[in-house]
């Protein structure tokens, strides 16, 4: 069981264990921005699509606000990695 | 309604307002500090964080030289468990023309008068040192190896995080609408959900929201925002390489320790506004122009962009000084340079606020200067 509960990793791009994100909850980061900023969730290629609504879902526990009130953070442009030659390439 | 008091209110959770925070706190000051969003939401997390001794003026170097004294050994004093991520991987200023290498040289013999180890590279020192630098036209480059890399995220919120443990209240989410002032002398500010807070100093260190602000006490500042974007990479095998600044279009790139790739490119056609939009148009200019200089990264995966507002002044450099409301003190316009004064901006600032002499010498960052026409050039601005 204790085993199973470390290798609990929510953000697969950063490799961040539940345990982590639990432990900057209760330091009192209790938003998905400042998260985001502590520990690289939604930073990587796959930006948060895999972790995102499971942390809201450990936030919303720890603050006792639903889901739909907090702030989900923000997905950026170009939403999924695109080869940088490709972005260079005239568009004219 | 009651108010609240404090010994001093910082108005903007920056890296300079989370610094001043932090040393006030650590002096035993009881000191407030009011950010709108979270801790570097404006322009310090957005920064590309650069770390640089190359500078082109004494008061300018005397506090990069502090940065870089503070920085090597600052994830172990703040102590909080996030990583600041601190590289000395160096910085260099190419040059593409007669003009700007001259200027570069100068540049670098005031820092080594300092003792700051800045050099002058010649074009085949730089390509057999980073061969895989593609420089075709330079003539030659400065580079400081001290110089490098922070990650400005967790430097702000280190800064933040430390200062309250030390007894700082650190109130993110809470916006300040007005600053209060009576007889021409500060008050104390109103927030956002109608708390009044009063306070015999107060320090507005807001980057270009200070401007709207200061306004409300009827000072005047000079300063406005610019947007500025940045891009990461996928990260690709880590081979330390500097920061590179490209003084022909502007453009720069950098590895960070994740083995990420950053790439900006400064653009005058941006627009004046505080808004963290994005720019496609940015992300084709970008990858052209820094894909010529590094090729080997031209198959490497382009993950997120980004913007963020510098705030201007009209010689872009900062304004740190007493304002006329007597007890307000702003530190605010550093023009896009900012991020890596956040040791020297808070330390002076708790300086000024406890009525102590700043460790440098602060004329040249004052406020009169602009109606005086006395400006503060500084030749290596980007």
């Amino acid at each position: 069981m204790e085993e199973n509960k470390k290798a609990n990793i929510i953000c697969r791009c950063e490799e961040i264990e539940i345990d982590e994100i639990r432990k900057w909850i209760n330091a009192g980061y209790t938003n998905f921005e400042e998260l985001k900023r502590i520990l690289r969730v939604g930073m990587g290629p796959c930006q948060g699509r895999g972790c995102r609504d499971i942390i809201l879902r450990e936030l919303s526990k720890a603050t006792g606000k639903p889901v739909a009130d907090l702030l989900p953070g923000v997905i950026r442009p170009p939403v999924k990695p695109v080869k940088a030659k490709l972005l260079a390439e005239d568009n004219e | 309604m009651t108010v609240k008091t404090a010994d001093v209110i910082v108005v903007g959770g920056g890296v300079h307002g989370a610094s001043t925070a932090y040393e006030l706190a650590k002096a035993g000051v009881k000191v407030v500090l009011f950010e709108k969003e979270y801790l570097g939401s404006g322009g310090s997390g957005r920064s590309a964080a650069g770390l640089r001794q190359h500078f082109g003026t004494e008061t300018n170097l005397h506090m990069a030289k502090y940065n870089l004294q503070v920085f090597p050994t600052l994830e172990e004093e703040l102590d909080t468990g996030m990583s600041l991520e601190f590289t000395q991987w160096g910085y260099m200023w190419v040059a593409y023309a007669d003009t700007v290498l001259a200027q570069l040289q100068k540049n670098v013999d005031l820092q080594r008068s300092l003792d700051i180890p800045s050099v002058m590279m010649k074009p085949d020192e730089v390509k057999a040192r980073w061969p895989y630098l593609c420089m075709d036209g330079i003539i030659g480059v400065a580079f400081c190896g001290d110089d490098g890399h922070i990650n400005p995220q967790t430097l702000t919120l280190s800064y933040g995080h430390a200062a309250r443990r030390l007894g700082a209240t650190v109130k993110t989410y809470c916006p300040v609408v007005k600053l209060l002032a009576e007889n021409g002398k500060i008050k104390g500010v109103v927030t956002e959900d109608g708390e009044e807070w009063h306070a015999p100093r107060v320090l507005l260190s807001a980057g270009p929201w200070s401007t709207p602000l200061a306004a409300t006490v009827g000072v005047d500042l000079p300063v406005y925002p610019e947007r500025h974007n940045l891009l990461i990479t996928e990260p690709v095998e880590v081979f330390d390489c500097p920061m590179v600044l490209c003084l022909d279009d502007g453009a720069y790139f950098k590895q960070c320790p994740n083995g990420t790739f950053m790439f900006g490119r400064d653009d005058q056609d941006e627009p004046h506004i505080t808004e963290s939009t994005n720019s496609a148009k940015f992300l084709e200019g970008v990858t052209k122009s820094v894909l010529k200089r590094i090729p080997a990264l031209s198959g490497v995966r382009v993950v997120r962009q980004w913007s963020g507002p510098y705030d201007n002044t009209p010689d872009h450099n900062a304004i740190i000084d007493w304002t006329p409301v007597e007890g307000l003190l702003v530190d605010c316009g550093w023009s896009g340079h900012g991020l890596q004064f956040g040791p020297s901006g808070g330390r002076v600032c708790k300086e000024l606020l406890m009525g102590e002499k700043p460790f440098v010498d602060l004329y040249r960052f004052r406020l009169s200067r602009f109606a005086e026409n006395d400006l503060f050039f500084e030749p290596a601005f980007i």
